[in-house]
């Protein structure tokens, strides 16, 4: 999915002067300082591992680049959208085209199949239910989720087999740009395997990916650069 | 990421109600395009049910215009063709599915009554189109002379949503649709609306104090307080990290599940 034509070799995510503070109405207004001038790129079939102690801030310039978090100044690029200006109806579009999120937290609709939670982005890009169906049945079996599953919701799934759902619906389509929190956590070996392979995939078809992994040895082995957030964490005193 | 851009579907400017001195919503304002979801949410006495009101026609605002596809001034419209409007492009789903279905009237006679009221004469044409709409909300189309008196209140809630998009509006109204349903229930009728929406393009305005309905149903969010809107965004930005003081209390306030 190339974009417009830019003179330089254009970086898919590309975070400038980020700073994020929270202000706790509930606590007496207290200020949060969490996060100052972050700074990140990750070019077109890259992987960018984030490092940095539990608490560092990870996970929030993660959300902060999915758009749950809001900045509070900075640039965040993806693609041609500035998710730190964008209104929400431009987030959301390129969440459906661009931006893909595999977070640790399933979040879905009570009830529904789980071939139907894992098609959906297809089905939102407006794919045929048959292709995008058939699209969901094909990685699931990729990532070892039996067939008799399929039919229920993964709400009753383990942890591992919510995490392989959310694997599944995060690389159905080949976003541009990917984030992955901690995508091998709680994974047994086999699968954890799978999932690197997919990420190695994904890199090769060109997908810009910004990922969290504790797991040391799958850093070491998809990541091309790593950035540590400690860099970006204002003194305690602040 | 077109630049080319249809007009908003819905735009609304500076709504406001008052009942005497007291505010029921107050300087409202906000656009809705085709295909969106949008959430209003706030505690009761908040002004989310007056401004639904206010926007689907059913009382009249003080002040404020109301903008239908770009050119049709809602509140300027004659009598009859807002309620045509209301018949044909709009619907209205009631919490309380009493309140939108005939409890008199067959199921099948609840959705054909709304075809005819748009303007559908042949019978069967219209009994064919009733029996459609039951088995897309999942209800047996052997039902389809009962009436809803005999219907649970999940069926009775289904059949209200057939009733109302059985015209292919536009844009549908909802005040708390999930509201006395069981959690199960609930969860059934989340995923028809989400199938509903995305088939048939809707836009949705819809009501209700369950944040884990707007997160799991709506695009974007309207928070209200006290007639006002305090804070509006992109659904998981407002629920995740809400920069309003009422905001955090009524997001921090939910039971985690």
């Amino acid at each position: 999915m190339p974009l417009a034509a830019t003179p330089e070799p254009s970086a898919m995510i590309e975070v400038r002067a980020l700073a994020k503070s929270f202000t706790l109405h509930t606590q007496g207004g207290t200020v949060l300082s969490v996060m100052q001038d972050a700074q990140l790129r990750v070019a077109p079939g890259e992987c960018v591992g984030l490092t940095g102690a539990s608490g560092a801030g990870k996970s929030t310039l993660m959300r902060m680049i999915w758009g749950n978090y809001l900045a509070s100044c900075g640039s965040i690029r993806v693609g041609t959208v500035d998710v730190a200006r964008a209104d929400p109806r431009a987030i959301l579009a390129l969440r459906r085209s661009t931006l893909g999120y595999v977070s640790q937290f399933l979040r879905v609709v009570p009830r529904v199949p789980t071939l139907d939670v894992v098609a959906e982005p297809l089905l939102t890009l407006g794919r045929p239910e048959e292709f995008a169906r058939a699209a969901a049945a094909a990685l699931l079996s990729r990532l070892n989720i039996p067939e008799r599953l399929w039919q229920l919701s993964p709400t009753t799934f383990s942890g591992g087999e919510q995490q392989r759902v959310n694997i599944a619906r995060g690389f159905i389509h080949p976003w541009p740009a990917l984030l992955l929190d901690e995508p091998t956590a709680s994974l047994d070996a086999g699968n954890r395997e799978i999932v690197l392979t997919l990420i190695e995939e994904a890199k090769r078809m060109g997908q810009a990916i910004l990922g969290i992994f504790h797991d040391a040895a799958a850093r070491t082995r998809v990541c091309d650069r790593l950035v540590d957030v400690t860099a970006f964490t204002p003194g305690i005193a602040a | 990421m077109n630049a080319q851009m249809p007009p908003p579907l819905l735009t609304v400017r500076d709504l406001t109600r008052t009942y005497g001195s007291r505010i029921g919503c107050a300087e409202v304002s906000f656009d809705l395009y085709h295909g969106e979801v949008l959430g209003i949410v706030g505690e009761s006495g908040s002004g989310k049910s007056t401004l639904l009101s206010c926007l689907a026609g059913h009382l009249p605002p003080d002040s404020g215009r109301v903008v239908w596809d770009g050119t049709t001034d809602v509140l300027a419209l004659p009598e009859a063709a807002r309620r045509r409007l209301m018949r044909t492009e709009w619907a209205f789903v009631h919490q309380n599915p009493r309140d939108g279905l005939r409890m008199g009237v067959t199921a099948g006679g609840n959705v054909g009554e709304r075809l005819m009221g748009a303007g559908a004469r042949h019978f069967g044409q219209i009994r064919a189109q009733a029996t459609d709409w039951l088995e897309r909300v999942e209800i047996d189309p052997d039902r389809i002379d009962d009436r809803p008196r005999a219907f649970s209140g999940g069926m009775q809630q289904r059949l209200q949503i057939a009733r109302n998009l059985v015209t292919g509006p536009r844009l549908v109204f909802m005040d708390e649709p999930t509201g006395g349903l069981d959690v199960s229930v609930q969860a059934r009728l989340l995923d028809l609306l989400r199938g509903l929406v995305r088939r048939m393009g809707l836009s949705v305005i819809i009501v209700t104090h369950d944040l884990a309905v707007v997160r799991l149903l709506a695009d974007r969010l309207m928070v209200m307080k006290s007639g006002r809107v305090v804070e509006q965004g992109l659904t998981d930005q407002v629920l995740d990290d809400p920069q309003h003081a009422y905001t955090q209390l009524l997001v921090s306030s939910v039971l985690q599940v």
